[in-house]
């Protein structure tokens, strides 16, 4: 063996002597990260780009029709809204709803697992900028729409179909984003 | 005195934070009659992903949305769907993610071949130990 070679065999050697420590801290170094990043909560519906699901609800409150899909493509972009009575941040989001009203947008709503006297209440004290709520007491209409929680809006466009998902309560900053999808979805 | 007061207090007693006050989906947390059906039911139960407590699956989740979901796979199985059926449906609606069981998608394809690879790997690595020792013995001898 001539010192060349004897020097490359030794420096293969220290190579994968050392892999496994490599290996290790790689792994250690991804599981870390992955403990401490936040972990992310929001779960996107695929139902975005895809029509509608058929569905017909009756009336969750008691001086608001039901609604049902034929009501949502009318020719014209809507919200829809996925709210409860008993769901904190949708009272939250109630001021931005009735901004988003005042300027034009016309909001449909579907109350999740909710009674009608509850629903009631609950426009009584924060406003209704609903023009038809539908009452989905076992959360049906809300897994056929791929929507994981309370409160969250959708935008329809006019032939039915959907085109934006806003998970979470509509914030102050987040109106005119809602306002501008809503225009862009005529 | 103090036991009716104890009684009271249990009959009364609301959990603090409901999630909602509506009773639970029929078939929530009921059994099918069908033994078979209620089986496949579960299995299906295990392997779908809690939308409101990530980390669980709806069959252990005592999330409101979980319930209905429970009664609603119960429903659906009882009127002769398949559950394989059901998890596409809803894989359809939330991705991947709502589901536990691995897929063959082809992202997945390394995740399968690993243990083939590194079984492979640690074999050419034995073998090649094991030649070099026979080698330097017979030098050696």
């Amino acid at each position: 063996m001539d010192e060349a070679a004897a020097e490359s065999g030794g420096m293969r050697r220290g190579f994968i002597l050392w892999l496994p420590l490599v290996l290790f801290l790689g792994l250690g170094g991804l599981f870390l990260h992955g403990l401490l990043s936040p972990e992310s909560r929001t779960i996107d519906s695929k139902m975005v780009g895809k029509p509608l699901p058929a569905f017909a609800l009756p009336a969750a409150a008691s001086n608001r029709p039901g609604l049902s899909t034929p009501d949502l493509t009318q020719g014209k972009p809507r919200l829809l809204n996925i709210f409860a009575s008993w769901c904190v941040p949708c009272a939250a989001e109630a001021p931005q709803l009735m901004a988003l009203r005042q300027a034009g947008a016309r909001i449909d709503a579907i109350a999740i697992r909710d009674a009608r006297g509850d629903v009631d209440r609950f426009l009584g004290r924060w406003g209704n900028p609903y023009q038809r709520i539908g009452l989905d007491a076992r959360s049906a209409v809300q897994l056929a729409l791929g929507s994981s929680g309370v409160p969250e809006t959708f935008i329809i466009d006019g032939r039915g179909r959907i085109v934006h998902q806003h998970i979470g309560d509509i914030r102050a900053e987040d109106v005119p984003d809602i306002l501008a999808r809503l225009r862009a979805a005529q | 005195m103090t036991r009716l007061l104890l009684f009271l207090t249990l009959v009364m007693a609301q959990p603090l934070v409901a999630q909602t006050a509506l009773p639970p989906a029929p078939y929530a947390d009921r059994q099918l009659d069908d033994p078979a059906q209620e089986k496949k039911a579960h299995e299906l139960m295990l392997t779908i992903r809690c939308l409101t407590c990530q980390s669980q699956s709806i069959a252990d989740s005592n999330a409101s949305m979980a319930a209905d979901l429970r009664s609603q796979i119960r429903e659906r199985i009882a009127a002769g769907e398949d559950p394989e059926a059901i998890r596409a449906w809803l894989v359809e609606r939330y991705g991947d993610w709502v589901s536990y069981a691995p897929t063959t998608a082809p992202i997945l394809w390394p995740l399968w071949a690993a243990p083939a690879l590194l079984l492979l790997g640690g074999g050419a690595l034995a073998a090649a130990r094991v030649r070099r020792r026979h080698s330097s013995k017979r030098k050696a001898g």
